[in-house]
């Protein structure tokens, strides 16, 4: 291990442990109820006894990201492709990708609850906020290809297809992978605050239901268990989409770039 | 008004094909963008086949726009190109090396045949022989971050002769480089030309790389680009690197920074002039 590793790895960890040492022992120094603020050795033993129930509510907020994020992917991608075809039509639906973006999520979420089952709104919630992103980045990817290549493949003829795949597409890689990062990020929130507006009219069993209802029980070591695992399920999206930038982009992408290169 | 002036010969051995047939011509050329610039006005000029043809000029001469007219990308407000056979396979090296990053040398090179829809096991010993035409043998797999700014242009002179052109276009392709790595490249490029069978326009706004390579530097002038004077340079076909130490090599930098000052509307230096 060399020595910027140990500072990488070791260092964080080290200060996370101090504080969660120092949580401990001023919850038990002062004897605060747990209802009030549960120690970090409550809230992990709540994690196991409540495993059963808890497990199926990220289960059910994790699929709900993973699904948003997967029709945020396909929708953006084939909206940004059509886009790239023609100025025109991108002027022409860019202004509504834009106002359902600039749109609060919590305030469409009740609108969508009338017109959607509470499932299908917190999905189309998630998805929207996780398909903007994506949208302007592949958008802009598409659009900026070397503009010298682009004259070399009109000088050896290419064809329309042949500028798509062999040019655009790569040329747009690096753009989308960044928009996926912020995305996959977004979705999780996106679900998150869906279902606890969908929550509120007693309806889903995801984490953020789970949150609200140990609120309502004054449960909070479970209330703080639940948060843990979002924080989890987001920390992990975040590294697993950054693995996946990483082993796209390596080979040439100057963000990929290390010191020694 | 376009005044094109031939400078009288000073002797020395004249390259046979400095002579040849006209491979394309431009009659009264002109080029105006859609933003009203003019680009190029009343442009007679001659490319003859096998040359080595050097066009010199301070930027906004329209130069380059000489290069995208003859590769079709780009279209004569007035006048017209003609071609004395059917329209050549071009290579083109841009300023820029302008490789994709994304893909390895190999790859790099292969497109130009690709887009052709020759296979990669079909197009190998192509690319093969033309990454052995400028040193890059054994490099198929780096990628271009990993290249120096010399060795990448050299990748992108390979992709432009994969094809095996009967025109190689090049724009400023050293501008951007370092002093000894454009030296190095211009020898190489001298010898490669030799060993080449293809026509080479040459942009550039260097004195010293037209003389070192060309056979025939038209100097042209801005605003509006046209062609202002045309030097032969009296040298043998195979430059090498002496040529630079060479009497004539001085004469003939003389005399082009001499029609250049003037294409630019300055008295030469006094130095020039004697």
């Amino acid at each position: 291990m060399t020595r910027d590793d140990f500072a990488g790895y070791a260092v964080p960890a080290f200060t996370l442990g101090c504080g969660l040492a120092f949580w401990e022992g001023v919850v038990r120094w002062f004897a605060i109820p747990p209802y009030l603020l549960p120690a970090p050795s409550v809230i992990i033993a709540t994690l196991f006894t409540d495993w059963a129930t808890l497990s199926t509510s990220l289960w059910v907020t994790l699929s709900i990201t993973l699904k948003a994020l997967v029709a945020a992917v396909v929708g953006s991608v084939a909206l940004a492709v059509i886009f790239a075809q023609s100025r025109l039509v991108e002027r022409a639906f860019y202004p509504f990708a834009v106002a359902l973006q600039v749109t609060p999520i919590v305030a469409i979420a009740p609108l969508l609850l009338i017109y959607l089952s509470p499932a299908v709104a917190v999905l189309v919630c998630a998805f929207l906020v996780a398909f903007f992103p994506l949208l302007a980045n592949t958008t802009l990817g598409l659009s900026s290809a070397d503009h010298n290549l682009v004259d070399l493949f009109g000088m050896y003829r290419a064809s329309r297809l042949q500028q798509f795949m062999l040019l655009r597409l790569p040329s747009a890689l690096p753009y989308f992978l960044a928009g996926l990062r912020i995305s996959g990020g977004l979705a999780l929130i996106g679900a998150i605050v869906a279902e606890i507006a969908a929550g509120s009219a007693g309806q889903g069993s995801g984490l953020a239901y789970r949150i609200v209802e140990s609120g309502f029980r004054l449960n909070i070591p479970r209330m703080f268990a639940a948060l843990l695992l979002i924080s989890i399920a987001g920390i992990t999206i975040h590294v697993l989409l950054t693995a996946l930038s990483h082993w796209l982009l390596a080979d040439w992408h100057e963000s990929e770039r290390g010191r020694e290169g | 008004m376009t005044r094109i002036v031939t400078f009288p010969s000073t002797g020395g051995v004249s390259r046979s094909k400095a002579r040849a047939p006209a491979l394309a011509t431009f009659k009264g050329v002109a080029k105006v963008f859609g933003n009203q610039v003019t680009a190029l006005t009343d442009l007679d000029l001659e490319i003859r086949t096998g040359e080595f043809l050097s066009l010199l000029g301070p930027s906004g001469c329209g130069k380059s726009t000489v290069l995208r007219l003859l590769t079709g990308l780009a279209e004569p407000s007035r006048g017209e190109i003609v071609w004395s056979c059917e329209r050549p396979e071009f290579g083109f090296v841009f300023q820029e090396p302008t490789l994709m990053p994304w893909s390895d040398v190999f790859t790099n090179v292969w497109l130009p045949l690709r887009l052709a829809g020759v296979s990669k096991d079909k197009a190998r010993p192509r690319i093969e022989e033309a990454l052995a035409q400028v040193g890059l043998s054994g490099f198929t797999k780096a990628y271009p971050r990993q290249l120096s700014g010399g060795m990448k242009m050299r990748v992108s002179i390979a992709r432009a002769l994969v094809t095996r052109p009967q025109v190689l276009l090049m724009d400023e392709p050293f501008a951007a480089l370092d002093e000894i790595t454009r030296l190095k490249l211009n020898d190489d490029l001298a010898e490669l030309q030799s060993s080449l069978n293809a026509t080479v326009v040459f942009v550039t706004h260097s004195v010293f790389e037209s003389v070192y390579l060309a056979d025939r530097i038209v100097v042209m002038a801005a605003r509006p680009g046209r062609a202002f004077a045309e030097i032969a340079v009296e040298a043998p076909p195979i430059r090498r690197e002496g040529f630079r130490l060479t009497a004539t090599y001085a004469e003939t930098c003389r005399r082009t920074s001499a029609a250049l000052h003037e294409a630019m509307g300055e008295a030469p230096p006094s130095e020039i002039l004697e």
